[in-house]
């Protein structure tokens, strides 16, 4: 075993590098260093949210193994992987709790960043490649929901597409380019598969890639308060001691991963039927529940608009004041604390979790 | 810096080297197993072979079977020609038989009779029998869906 | 005086004659028909409703006008002429005179052929077997005639959802009288009918869409109404429930029945306000039907009691298997082949409830057995089912424990390395 670190070890990277150029990438592994203070625990977020999506990656493509797209047999097959294929439950069940469970850190990563200011300059285009991620995760959630073509996710999907279909002027078009027509059909099934399976993936390719190799280059961000002087913060160094935890952590969540999928199975239901009435109590995902539950107490018209125009409306500036954040916000640029903003941010927070809670316990939700 | 090298150190990588090895194994067992394909290669839904062979079934005589969650009907005719049904009764869905006495099908439950086509030609039942296609092909049956 | 009111009468002709000849005028040259010309625009309570309703009758869009059933001349628009006994003018025919009066035509096969080649032309002659026919014979004024079921003036396609005698509406057609106990009160016949029908499980899937559910004349006839004498009752009813009638035939309570002039069917199952079957009928204490005869000790009631009993048997069976199948799907488990085998076992349920006709307990226990053979299996389906989902669980525990020790090595590993990055004080002096 030690002859193997001693000689075989070393020998096969001389190998390597005599070929290939790995001078960054060793750089990059004996210096990155993760700061300690305070608010270090956040920085396990981001590398959770990358497993998870692995997770999903690896489940996801065992799935496409069996998995069919048309209207006709696309339940029939998930069905088929529940009950026939060896452990397809399990790769099943994982690939479902771990979109949740990703969505869910993502956006713990996404208000640890807001929080601790970690945007303002040099980190902006970061931010930016951030929240691009962010929507298309929350684009992969809703695509991979309508694919096992059950009552409830073709009712979220027709619901959603409406939704879609509300933005001014290109709404309407939006709607049908979504829907692969004017309802929800087996065309909508087909356009939802390429875009989960392909469109999606290409477009987080890049915009993953873009994202950690500026988080590589320009290191961990430190929160301003604690910045006075970064020399003063104590750090440890990324490999082996941070990677070590971020291992820790990964591994907690496969566990809860396991327990999940075996205990809580994910629901199968039934298959679709477009011509039964929408079942009583749809409701999206809880990753949509503000937004769906926000559209519900809305009048009918607010003004001269409809009132789910101005919903739809008031959901895109808040998503483009998230995005501009860093150009908004003048003194986290100077490197200042930001109470203003923070505020701002609470108040975010709060709409988000109140409403979604609402959307469950309100008489008329489930 | 280094600690001196010390068994404890040694037990720590063990420790480790070979939990991460079992890990790895609970890990791919499931993978590899669900890469191998099940026995019954897909899922029936627009189609299923059914477990006897053509000449299992004699002329003017009628079998159940299973179509997805439904139960299906296949006759052999008194001229020998094999055809399938659903075996759902379209007037309130008790499963109807094939008699032989009567060369029909017949659904016990309100009297309600079906020819050899599927067609309801008596009694209660407003719609005619959902027919599926017959492949029967060397030693297997396979029905499937009409369009 | 009475030259007074002829005089009043005939200035009133000529009046109402000047009318319909200012509307002739007005209306230019000669009118399609001066029957409903006329009455349309009276405005008399007494003559105009029919003219009005008229619009929407079968009989004008075949052709068939005014004049071919009450006579006259309906070219005219002077009164005498359009009504004159002369023209054939009958007027409103009498209660008696209907029935005939409908058959000139609806009797004649020559003449209904040109219509629909199809259409019977013996409902008079049925008409007056039934019990209605054979009262108006009698001179009774109350009685059903052809219009108290057909909506006279506006009668509608035999297909025509509207029709007073399309399926869905026949029980209120028939409820018109038959439903009034003040209407019905000469004839000494319960009135409680209708209200009994409509609580009863025929109508109940009549109106949720099953046109081939039984409504009053089905059972009592359309034309020759009348009601099954005891020993046809049997009959009736077998024309859907062949099963059952079939195997009573085959049993001691057939000719039990008839010698008690007890009709069959009717006696258990009720005739009007028959409800759904329950298990709960077959028993040797109330509200058990055979408790009605069978005492709960005799070697009948012993037989009673055998039925219930193999019945029991299987439901609980299949109810179990259900359960228990249920709770492994809610789990996540894939239990549809064993589901759609347990719905094998209710067939024979079916054929069993159905074989209680023939009161004989072996018969009954022979299904039970078959069919709990088969609700037994897929119990097995189920327990086996939900094994799997526990060595799932312990599956689980493993792998998480496989994590957990990992996890301990790792915690380690990272004490380690973290001793080596910065060393404790207490090495260096």
């Amino acid at each position: 075993m030690a002859e193997l670190k001693r000689i075989v070890v070393p020998r096969l990277i001389a190998w390597f590098e005599e070929r290939i150029d790995l001078a960054g990438f060793r750089a990059l592994i004996g210096h990155k260093v993760v700061p300690i203070h305070r608010h270090t625990i956040w920085y396990y977020f981001g590398g959770m949210t990358l497993f998870l999506f692995s997770i999903q990656v690896a489940t996801g493509i065992l799935l496409v193994l069996y998995y069919r797209p048309s209207a006709e047999e696309a339940f029939e097959s998930v069905q088929f992987i529940m009950s026939e294929v060896q452990f397809g439950w399990l790769i099943r069940s994982i690939h479902s709790w771990s979109a949740n469970l990703m969505i869910a850190t993502l956006m713990i990563h996404l208000f640890s960043i807001y929080f601790t200011q970690a945007y303002r300059k040099p980190r902006e285009i970061t931010w930016l490649t951030g929240m691009a991620l962010f929507g298309i995760a929350l684009f992969f959630g809703f695509s991979g929901y309508l694919l096992p073509w059950n009552t409830l996710a073709y009712f979220a999907t027709k619901v959603g597409t409406d939704v879609a279909g509300q933005v001014p002027v290109v709404g309407h078009l939006i709607l049908r380019i979504l829907r692969a027509g004017d309802d929800v059909t087996g065309a909508t099934l087909s356009r939802f598969y390429a875009i989960h399976v392909a469109i999606l993936p290409l477009a987080i390719t890049m915009t993953l890639s873009l994202h950690l190799f500026l988080v590589q280059q320009q290191g961990m961000s430190i929160p301003p308060e604690i910045e006075r002087d970064p020399k003063s913060v104590p750090s440890m160094p990324f490999f082996p001691n941070f990677f070590l935890r971020d291992l820790v952590g990964w591994l907690s969540a496969l566990a809860v991963l396991a327990a999940l999928a075996a205990y809580f199975p994910w629901e199968l239901g039934v298959k679709a039927d477009p011509f039964a009435p929408a079942p009583a109590g749809i409701r999206p995902e809880w990753y949509f529940m503000y937004m769906f539950q926000t559209l519900k107490y809305l009048p009918a018209r607010i003004g001269p608009l409809e009132g789910e125009v101005v919903g739809v409306l008031a959901f895109t500036m808040g998503g483009l004041f998230l995005a501009l954040v860093p150009f908004l916000d003048r003194r986290s640029a100077r490197g200042e604390r930001s109470p203003l903003f923070f505020w701002i941010g609470i108040g975010i927070l709060a709409y988000m979790v109140v409403l979604s809670m609402l959307g469950y316990l309100a008489p008329g939700g489930k | 810096m280094d600690t001196l090298p010390n068994p404890r150190r040694g037990f720590i990588n063990l420790l480790l080297g070979s939990s991460f090895g079992a890990l790895m194994v609970s890990m791919l067992y499931p993978v590899a197993r669900y890469l191998i394909p099940p026995t019954v290669a897909e899922p029936s839904t627009a189609s299923v072979t059914l477990p006897w062979k053509p000449g299992d079934l004699r002329p003017n005589s009628g079998r159940i079977f299973k179509f997805g969650s439904q139960p299906g009907l296949l006759i052999n005719t008194p001229s020998g020609e094999l055809r399938a049904f659903s075996a759902v009764c379209t007037h309130l869905n008790c499963t109807v038989q094939y008699r032989d006495d009567k060369q029909e099908i017949w659904c016990a439950c309100h009297n309600g009779v079906y020819d050899l086509n599927g067609k309801n030609v008596s009694g209660p039942p407003p719609r005619p029998l959902e027919d599926f296609k017959v492949f029967a092909k060397g030693d297997q049956i396979v029905i499937s869906k009409r369009a | 005086m009475a030259a007074a009111r002829w005089l009043l009468v005939a200035a009133l002709l000529l009046a109402g004659g000047a009318l319909c000849g200012q509307l002739e005028a007005a209306q230019g040259p000669a009118p399609e028909n001066s029957c409903i010309t006329c009455h349309r625009s009276i405005g008399d309570p007494r003559v105009t409703p029919p003219a009005e309703k008229f619009a929407g009758d079968i009989h004008l869009a075949q052709g068939i006008f005014c004049q071919d059933c009450h006579g006259g001349d309906p070219t005219s628009l002077d009164p005498e002429r359009a009504m004159s006994r002369a023209k054939g003018f009958i007027g409103k025919p009498t209660h008696q005179a209907i029935p005939p009066l409908c058959g000139k035509c609806h009797s004649n096969a020559e003449y209904m052929k040109r219509f629909n080649p199809t259409l019977r032309v013996d409902q008079v002659q049925e008409y007056y077997t039934s019990v209605h026919g054979k009262l108006l014979r009698k001179g009774d004024q109350k009685v059903a005639t052809c219009i108290s079921c057909h909506d006279v003036h506006k009668i509608r396609a035999i297909k025509d959802q509207q029709a007073w005698t399309y399926p869905l509406k026949i029980v209120d057609t028939c409820g018109r009288c038959h439903g009034s106990a003040e209407y019905m009160a000469t004839y000494k016949i319960p009135t409680d009918v209708v209200a009994k029908y409509k609580a009863s499980v025929h109508f109940q899937t009549l109106t949720k869409g099953d046109l081939s559910a039984p409504t009053c004349n089905i059972c009592h006839g359309n034309h020759g109404a009348t009601p099954p004498g005891i020993n046809s009752v049997a009959n009736v009813c077998g024309n859907c429930h062949s099963v059952p009638a079939e195997l009573f035939a085959k049993s001691p309570h057939r000719t039990a029945f008839a010698s008690m002039n007890l009709p069959a069917c009717v006696s258990c199952h009720s005739d009007h306000d028959i409800h759904k079957t329950s298990d709960t009928m077959v028993g040797t204490t109330e509200p058990a039907v055979c408790a009605n005869c069978h005492q709960e000790n005799s070697d009948d009631g012993r037989k009673v009691k055998s039925i219930r009993t193999s019945l029991d048997g299987l439901r609980t069976g299949i109810d179990r298997a259900e359960e228990i199948l249920t709770r492994a799907e809610r789990a996540g488990m894939e239990i549809s082949q064993a589901k759609f085998d347990l719905h094998g076992a209710s067939d024979i349920l079916l054929k069993m409830r159905a074989s209680v006709h023939l009161a004989d307990p072996a018969t009954v226990d022979a299904f039970a057995v078959e069919g709990e053979k088969i609700a037994d299996k897929q119990y097995e389906k189920g327990v086996q089912a939900l094994k799997e989902l526990a060595f799932r669980h312990q599956g689980l525990w493993v792998a998480v424990g496989i994590i957990l020790v990992t996890i301990v090595g790792l915690i380690l590993k990272m004490r380690e390395v973290d001793r080596r990055q910065s060393p404790p004080p207490s090495q260096h002096a």
